[in-house]
């Protein structure tokens, strides 16, 4: 029980966040016309591409002599990018020709 | 300094993925919310590189690598996503998620590797007296749900675009259990193993996680590919989350768990638009259940074959036309075609307009997106609700390439195993004609009533095909 209580107070800003990103998550996407669910979706997993900045930590706090630390980083870096701009790109090529039927 | 700069530079990010889901749920400001989600993160990646500094102080190292690595995702990820076809969106988007959903894996393979590495001395301590409950998990969530999400969407990328078949055996959840019992197993093993041993329990974790991935997707039918990776899409949010308590980054935190939960909610909306819920998706598949439903089908009268001179002189002396476009339109690439025999109809005075059923193609949204890109003026699609409203004034309802939207049975057999999931009323309009390529069932697997009702005549053929005849024959009148 305490080190649970204590674990909480550790990371009490965490879990804040958690909790309410859960929140602001649900809200902000609440009432999309189903028309955009593709496009959204798509957005959504450029954003969680974020992840890179995880491969680029470990990347960088690789040994340059462990090979095997700076493969499995590079690994990552390259399908966080891939993941970050192809989400970015097809996302803006599905909303771009949105764009055009509004004139 | 150099810190509380990057800590701005989260803290935009942050925002800036907020403001970017905000902005793209709604079609005016789409697309610009995309571009400042991208703004956002290209802040984020390149503060991290240049600002970031550990605990001690360290700045990172191997530049090279980093940018090698960047360099070479952003030459193949804007190739890939600028040459993908319209039609082979939903795919590219899956595949994109598995490298998300891999990339969080291998940062959770590398952080492991790296405390094996610090304590490589120390070979029978036990892996559980060097690392809190908490960090452990962390770890290994990542690592788990990266494996399963990268997994997932591979399966769900190859089973949109033909190359893995639908696959379900007999007490398949029970297996699918089983093996989530020892993806979960294997790491209570790995945790409490010594540090020196610990690598065959880590690896059966990925093993496991692997497997479980392949056979969580395998079974549900392609036509709830769409709701399975945006759940697959959600479950990368939350392995990226975990990176977010890993490294105790506030940017990857927020956008992480931010997917998550927008992306469950997705998922459930896109249920609704289905009738269906999420559990009925993923276990009551349409696999097996649907096929045998489709096998004992009774069997069907005949149906009756329209002319293409037929057509045309039945389309152009109509008042109102509905088109219904479907997966064929998009296999077909025909959306181009199609505005064309719009823009000719409309010469001739026919009121000409589109009905979107919203789980038409293969994803929702998907119709707008491909007739949007022949230019088709945004106000000519219906939405479901307002179409129905509309077929009963209409003369001629032309269905291109859809199939289980229109389906019948869905209103009146409850034993379909589409049943319950709202419809376009075609029946309602005077005439109903039917472009498709055979008379296989469409993509659920269950034959299709409509087509030998007496309203409804066939027009065979590849849609781009039969719309540029068609469009000849009405010019010729």
């Amino acid at each position: 029980m305490d080190s649970v209580l204590n674990w909480i107070t550790a990371n009490q800003q965490i879990i804040y966040i958690v909790i309410l990103m859960i929140f602001v998550g649900i809200e902000v996407i609440g009432r999309v016309p189903s028309v955009l669910h593709t496009p959204l979706m798509s957005g959504a997993n450029a954003i969680h591409g974020v992840v890179i900045i995880g491969a680029i930590i470990v990347m960088g706090k690789a040994e340059s002599d462990d090979y095997l630390a700076l493969v499995l980083g590079f690994l990552a870096v390259i399908l966080g990018t891939l993941n970050v701009v192809g989400g970015f790109v097809v996302t803006d090529r599905m909303l771009e020709m949105f764009k055009k039927k509004k004139k | 300094m150099e810190l509380n700069i990057l800590t701005v530079c989260y803290l935009i990010a942050s925002v800036t993925f907020i403001l970017g889901l905000k902005m793209l749920s709604n079609p005016a400001t789409a697309r610009k919310g995309n571009l400042i989600a991208a703004a956002g993160m290209t802040i984020a990646i390149f503060g991290t590189i240049f600002l970031y500094t550990d605990t001690e102080g360290h700045k990172l190292q191997n530049y090279a690598w980093i940018f090698g690595g960047i360099i070479i995702g952003s030459v193949v990820g804007t190739l890939a996503a600028k040459k993908v076809k319209m039609t082979a969106m939903p795919e590219m988007v899956s595949l994109f998620n598995g490298m998300g959903g891999a990339c969080a894996a291998l940062i959770s393979a590398a952080e492991f590797y790296h405390i094996y590495k610090l304590h490589e001395g120390s070979g029978d301590t036990a892996f559980s007296a060097i690392v809190p409950v908490g960090y452990y998990i962390t770890i290994v969530a990542g690592a788990i749900i990266g494996t399963v999400s990268y997994t997932g969407s591979i399966i769900a990328w190859g089973k949109l675009n033909g190359r893995v078949k639908d696959f379900s055996f007999k007490g398949q959840h029970i297996v699918n259990m089983i093996v989530l019992a020892l993806v979960l197993v294997s790491a209570v093993i790995a945790y409490r193993s010594e540090v020196g041993n610990m690598f065959i329990p880590f690896m059966l974790i990925g093993l496991f996680a692997f497997v479980y991935g392949v056979l969580f997707v395998l079974p549900i039918g392609g036509a709830d590919m769409p709701v399975v990776i945006s759940l697959l899409n959600s479950f990368t949010g939350v392995a990226a989350a975990c990176g977010g308590f890993l490294y105790d980054n506030k940017a990857m935190l927020t956008g992480g768990i931010l997917v998550g939960a927008a992306g469950t909610l997705l998922t459930m909306l896109m249920c609704k638009a289905m009738n269906r819920s999420l559990t009925n998706v993923l276990i009551g598949s349409f696999g097996g259940a649907a096929k045998a439903g489709a096998a004992g089908a009774k069997q069907q009268g005949s149906y009756k074959e329209i002319s293409l001179s037929d057509t045309a002189v039945v389309m152009s002396y109509a008042n109102k036309v509905f088109i219904v476009p479907g997966y064929g339109l998009a296999v077909a690439q025909a959306q181009h075609a199609c505005h064309e025999l719009e823009k000719l109809l409309e010469e001739k005075g026919v009121t000409v307009k589109y009905a979107i059923h919203p789980v038409a193609g293969r994803m929702p949204g998907h119709m707008n997106v491909l007739l949007a890109e022949a230019d088709v003026p945004y106000d000519k699609l219906l939405e479901m609700e307002q179409s129905n409203d509309e077929f009963s004034t209409t003369d001629v309802v032309l269905i291109l390439g859809a199939n289980d939207v229109v389906n019948p049975a869905a209103k009146s057999d409850p034993s379909s195993p589409i049943y319950g999931m709202p419809i376009l009323d075609v029946e309602l309009a005077k005439n109903v004609i039917v472009n498709k390529r055979s008379m296989k069932p469409g993509y659920a697997g269950i034959e299709n009533d409509l087509f030998f009702r007496p309203k409804t005549s066939m027009l065979f053929g590849d849609a781009k095909k039969v719309l540029q005849d068609l469009i000849g024959e009405i010019k010729n009148l």
